[in-house]
């Protein structure tokens, strides 16, 4: 199944009765507060303009309040949208009637949420066939596939348990087998890993990223948790107050944060992780030749020290995807990448 | 009248419309109902005719069937329901006494009234509570009624009923369904609303319609609170049918009714025994079969 992006064009969301009398005044730079004080509408998105490439991970970060669950749920317009485009493989969401959107979220989407929410009163296996049920496939076909994500995701031999005999980061296995059984395109998950324990946490991660690289969904992750973002993130957007305030790669944000707010995130990330080679490295020209190991351009910058240290070098070369050598590293530079101090100003003048 | 003689008349006695006055006005409205009820009574008749049948139908079923087998089975439901030796065998107890005691007949005529009226009262609260549940129009259009019904005193509910249906067991069934509704629908309504918010979100996330939602998600996770519902509208028929003895309701209650305008002690403490052991019976079953309805909510992983 080919993937299609998600593109999301001037979209507008103000909760309250006449939520469209106020997207001018809104456009027109009214403030979420004056909003409310003057209105008693609540802005919930302002404006958001991003597309969702197909086929990677596309993370929405922001605190609580920011938008960003409001953000995911009008992809499958569980949320109404006050006015705005969805556009998914050329079909505008917002427009599509009763019908159509059912079929939309059934065939298209599926969905992992913060709080589970699984049927107590069915099996794990009753659980992840949900989607398909919904859908009228036998159980006969539908106890398959979803016998295979159960095993996929370490849940084998607790099918016929109730969620509440499981712990949180199994029900959450359970939640995230019954998004992929249904075999969408779309995987929306909705602050999935916000409850877990951070070891957990990590090691549901790596599932998430295990099946991405090998299915290759359009994925849209929201989370509050920067560290998770990186680690996930193709492209991440983040949001403050319902606005859109930056997008682009883990990358992109941790060295150019675009204003104070994301550099205070931004402080506390291991750099090291994030930054790759080839950000830092001195083009190979006159008198610097390829010397050392040879590293991948991709490679970060943690894994790149810990490589150079154990091979006792303290010089390498870096190779981009053809193998061709493009540029060089030593680890002094490398070290000092990774413990520059993030204030804005010097996060920016540190990536020129 | 000493206090008051030296008052005017209005204010020592309550001024009255008077007797005469009051006299025709009972006698128009009584006229023109008794008028409206004949000329329409074979609506009533025809309407009233299949509960009619049903329970004479279940009354004979109970009444003419060997003891013996109509106790197997009444065990055999309870312990199906409860799946609890202890409560089977308390059922087994307290039907022998009420056989030895010579009330048998008459506690099935109870129990076949008791069982019609909870199969009415089901049929009828079930999709009330449903729609009550899905839209707040209705919601706020039928609790007021509720309120209204649950006020009343079981008593007042017969005037009508007598008047609109007459005398007899089948007057007693609809005063005592009337009577026993309201738990029914009130359970069922709040049962679907207090049903988890995300877990409905789930449900439309992965595209289901609304009859979907109903049966895969509503109802399931509000059985609990409807069986809650179910065994309340048992208590109240059961309480409601010595009431409706006054209309000519059989059983145990016109044998209560019989004690009650005699003083016979003893046979009114038989029946009221008998009353009160269908009624645990019914009570213990119920709750035991609500309470494995929740198996599945048990934590067994802290």
């Amino acid at each position: 199944m080919a993937s299609h992006g998600i593109e999301i064009k001037n979209l507008y969301k103000i909760f309250g009765q006449n939520g469209r009398d106020y997207i001018d005044a809104v456009h027109q730079g009214m403030s979420k507060s004056e909003l409310i004080e003057k209105h008693g509408h609540v802005l919930g998105l302002k404006d958001i303009n991003i597309s969702m490439p197909a086929g990677s991970i596309t993370v929405v970060m922001g605190l609580s309040g920011s938008g960003k669950s409001t953000l995911i749920r009008h992809i499958n317009r569980l949320i109404e949208p006050t006015s705005g485009e969805l556009i998914y493989d050329g079909a505008d969401i917002c427009q599509m009637n009763e019908t159509a959107l059912r079929d939309f979220r059934r065939h298209k989407t599926a969905m992992v949420f913060q709080k589970f929410a699984l049927l107590p009163h069915r099996t794990v296996l009753e659980n992840t066939v949900y989607g398909l049920d919904i859908q009228g496939v036998a159980r006969a076909e539908s106890t398959q596939k979803a016998q295979r994500w159960i095993d996929r995701v370490g849940l084998s031999g607790f099918e016929d348990r109730y969620p509440n005999q499981l712990s949180g980061g199994m029900q959450q296995r359970v939640g995230l087998a019954r998004a992929l059984t249904n075999d969408a395109d779309i995987l929306l998950m909705d602050e999935a890993y916000s409850a877990l324990d951070p070891l957990i946490r990590v090691d549901m991660q790596s599932v998430l990223l295990e099946i991405q690289a090998e299915l290759k969904k359009t994925v849209v992750f929201i989370t509050h948790d920067l560290d998770e973002a990186l680690r996930l993130g193709d492209k991440i957007a983040i949001l403050r107050d319902g606005q859109m305030i930056q997008q682009g790669t883990g990358q992109d944000i941790v060295l150019n944060p675009a204003d104070d707010y994301i550099s205070a995130f931004v402080k506390e990330v291991n750099r090291g992780r994030v930054i790759r080679l080839e950000t830092i490295m001195r083009a190979l020209g006159p008198g610097l030749g390829p010397e050392g190991l040879p590293l991948p351009g991709t490679m970060t910058l943690e894994n790149a020290a810990k490589e150079m240290t154990s091979a006792n070098q303290t010089t390498a070369h870096v190779i981009d995807q053809a193998g061709k050598p493009v540029g060089s590293v030593d680890l002094q530079g490398i070290i000092a990448a990774m413990v520059t101090p993030t204030s804005h100003k010097s996060a920016r003048m540190a990536a020129e | 009248m000493a206090n008051c003689s030296f008052m005017p008349d209005v204010l020592c006695r309550f001024p009255s419309i008077g007797d005469s006055s009051i006299r025709m006005a009972r006698k128009v409205i009584d006229d023109g109902f008794k008028g409206l009820v004949r000329e329409y009574g074979y609506v009533i008749d025809a309407v009233v005719q299949p509960l009619q049948w049903f329970l004479n139908y279940l009354e004979r079923l109970f009444s003419s069937s060997p003891w013996f087998i109509v106790l197997i089975i009444m065990l055999a439901i309870v312990y199906l329901a409860s799946r609890r030796i202890g409560i089977t065998v308390g059922t087994a107890i307290g039907m022998l006494l009420i056989g030895v005691v010579g009330l048998w007949e008459d506690t099935m005529v109870t129990l076949a009234i008791v069982t019609v009226s909870t199969l009415i009262a089901i049929v009828i609260g079930l999709p009330i509570g449903i729609l009550m549940a899905r839209s707040e129009r209705i919601q706020g259009m039928i609790n007021p009624v509720l309120d209204v019904m649950q006020t009343l005193p079981s008593f007042v509910y017969l005037i009508p009923v007598v008047v609109i249906f007459g005398i007899g067991k089948v007057p007693g069934l609809i005063a005592v369904v009337i009577y026993a509704v309201p738990p029914m629908i009130r359970l069922t309504n709040l049962g679907i609303r207090l049903v988890d918010k995300e877990v409905l979100e789930a449900a439309d996330a992965f595209g289901s319609s609304s009859r979907q939602k109903l049966w895969n998600v509503q109802m399931p996770l509000a059985l609990p609170t409807i069986m809650a519902g179910i065994n309340q509208t048992i208590m109240m028929s059961l309480a409601m049918v010595v009431v409706a003895s006054m209309v000519g309701v059989g059983g145990l209650g016109r044998n209560t009714l019989q004690a009650i305008n005699n003083q016979f002690f003893t046979f009114g403490f038989m029946n009221g025994f008998a009353l009160v052991v269908i009624a645990i019976i019914f009570d213990r079953a119920s709750q035991a079969f609500g309470k494995r309805l929740q198996k599945h909510s048990e934590v067994v992983h802290g």
